[in-house]
């Protein structure tokens, strides 16, 4: 800690990871998925997000960080309109996705999800075999032609094949967690999504298996855009290419709230942030 | 602590004591409890085997009943059995689709405040008194068309389908939300994810549930007074007519002025009540099979 201190100038975070990251194009090269604008959540009364503008681009990696309850999942959630099922759900701004407004009713929220594909915290495979769990999607969605060599490539992809080639027939509860989720991943990208969000995928799972998921995104996402909600930052600075640093903002009555505090590189939220909030949360001193 | 503190473990004092024993006493008065439930099942069930005892045999289930035998003609309840396998045949064919689609529209696409609406009306509906629904279907189906054994059916539907209904709720609840939003987040449609992923993992629990509904129903004998009683001899399957049914034949033969009559009401009792058994061991294998599945211990 020393060497900190007497190093004063710059930032040191508390969180220095080794990365496979590549060095970011200029902004101006990258296409936009999401563009989100003054976007407000709220459940019931209470309001879960404020005010949050982004835009997310193709073919990165782009980590939600932030303390508990600053609305992270909230806000993945809303990319796919997974909260239309949360009762009492309302949603204020626009969130448009290629340039197409997907967050107003007369939006099918299942055509939004068909392209937009989620893994969730905890493992949910389906109790259905192995190949069921991945075929499942694939035969609802019609895409029936060449069934068996989609759920190799899938599990291909998702760095299980090798373990699961043996038993696809098995029940997929019998798996262990990583593997569990590892499923999940498979499950969604067999349907050749656009976009997968991650939702804490790692949050339940050891470090072996979390190291595993986080290489299969590397080699992903040349063919996805992932978004990726964290609570381990870590895990951020390893794997994402952009990162947003959400945060609690307090209002009178005691009401609270997220918000983002800033969206830039990874490289620079975790060495230099421009703001003090980020640099608190990078370097441990809250959160 | 210290040395005093510690000495209660080695002498207990008077309150300690105290506890200990309204502690005993509470549990042996459970016990007891537990043990007159057991034995309670045990003396009656060997108590109607006992009084059946004569007429249990492999004719019981074989030969039909010979009515008005004054001689002790050997005769059994073989009509009963197969009507009564018949009503509560259509009946479940009747209730369980049809609780199942009420269950699923509650639990997985109605608002908040038609779900409890629904949820009381289930309730009204299990707690109508089985005459009742038996007086109901008499006054809709029978009047003026005569007995049958699909009026039958149909009242023993109505008693069950509440039955059906509400445990298929309670099955359904139990299905965690991760797996709704697994399936909703491939983008599957809700009646997709409901048939494909909900229905396959509470299957078990519904089925558990419909099994013990059938229990429930299998014994009541006031609907079929009313609907199926008046009945010919001999071996019937066609539901069309009245069929003769094991409570409504206990009912009369109990009722009968020949002693032999009465060994035949004990032993269809028996029999009625050997079947609960099976049904409700079968509703706990199907329960026990499906968690096993589902938690994929199996295999």
């Amino acid at each position: 800690m020393t060497e900190l201190v007497s190093e004063s100038s710059s930032i040191v975070p508390a969180v220095r990871v080794e990365t496979k990251r590549q060095p970011l194009p200029p902004r101006e090269q990258l296409e936009t998925v999401f563009e989100i604008q003054d976007l407000d959540a709220l459940y019931g009364s209470k309001p879960a997000l404020k005010g949050v503008s982004f835009d997310v681009y193709k073919n990165l990696v782009t980590a939600i960080i932030g303390p508990s309850g600053c609305g992270k999942s909230t806000f993945i959630r809303c990319l796919n309109r997974m909260n239309d099922l949360v009762p009492g759900f309302r949603q204020h701004g626009t969130i448009r996705y290629h340039g197409y407004d997907i967050s107003t009713r007369d939006v099918d929220p299942v055509a939004v999800r068909r392209t937009i594909g989620m893994v969730f915290q905890r493992p949910n495979p389906f109790p259905k075999s192995i190949f069921d769990n991945v075929a499942w999607g694939l035969k609802v969605l019609g895409m029936k032609d060449g069934l068996n060599d989609r759920v190799e490539k899938a599990l291909t992809q998702a760095a299980l094949w090798d373990e699961v080639k043996d038993r696809l027939k098995t029940n997929a509860m019998g798996l262990s967690g990583g593997q569990q989720q590892r499923l999940c991943i498979a499950r969604a990208i067999a349907v050749e999504p656009d976009v997968v969000l991650m939702d804490e995928p790692a949050s339940a799972l050891d470090p072996i298996a979390t190291q595993k998921i986080e290489e299969l995104m590397h080699g992903l996402k040349s063919e996805y855009t992932f978004v990726i909600v964290t609570h381990n930052m870590q895990q951020a600075a390893r794997v994402a290419d952009m990162t947003a640093f959400f945060s609690i903002s307090r209002g009178e009555e005691g009401q609270r709230w997220g918000e983002l505090i800033e969206y830039d590189g990874t490289e620079k939220i975790f060495t230099a942030p421009s703001d003090k909030r980020t640099e608190d949360y990078v370097t441990g001193r809250f959160g | 602590m210290s040395a005093t503190e510690l000495s209660v473990f080695g002498r207990p004092n008077d309150r300690l004591r105290r506890r200990r024993r309204v502690n005993r006493v509470i549990e042996l008065i459970a016990w007891l409890a537990a043990a007159v439930g057991v034995a309670l099942l045990g003396v009656l069930v060997g108590y109607v085997a006992l009084r059946g005892a004569s007429q249990l045999s492999l004719g019981l289930l074989t030969k039909p009943q010979v009515p008005y035998a004054l001689t002790s003609v050997s005769q059994g309840l073989a009509n009963a059995f197969v009507g009564s396998l018949v009503i509560v045949g259509i009946a479940t064919a009747m209730a369980l689709p049809f609780g199942m689609l009420i269950a699923i529209y509650v639990s997985e696409f109605a608002p908040r405040a038609i779900k409890g609406f629904v949820g009381l009306v289930l309730d009204t509906l299990a707690g109508i008194p089985a005459i009742v629904v038996g007086i109901f279907v008499y006054g809709l189906l029978v009047v003026g068309h005569g007995q049958s054994g699909l009026d039958g059916s149909f009242a023993y539907a109505i008693i069950m389908l509440p039955f059906v209904a509400r445990s298929t709720i309670e099955i359904l609840a139990l299905v965690p939300s991760s797996l709704r939003e697994a399936g909703l987040a491939l983008g599957a449609p809700r009646w997709r994810t409901t048939l494909g992923v909900v229905l396959p993992h509470a299957i078990g629990g519904i089925l558990t549930g419909a099994v013990l509904a059938v229990a429930r129903v299998a014994g009541e004998t006031a609907p079929l007074l009313l609907t199926t009683s008046i009945v010919g001899q001999g071996i019937a399957w066609n539901p069309l007519h009245a069929m003769q049914t094991v409570p409504v034949a206990i009912y009369e033969l109990a009722d009968s002025p020949v002693p032999s009559d009465h060994a035949l009401a004990w032993a269809g009792a028996f029999v009625l009540i050997v079947f609960i058994l099976i049904v409700s061991l079968t509703a706990r294998w199907l329960a026990g099979r499906s968690r096993r599945k589902l938690t994929g211990i199996s295999r």
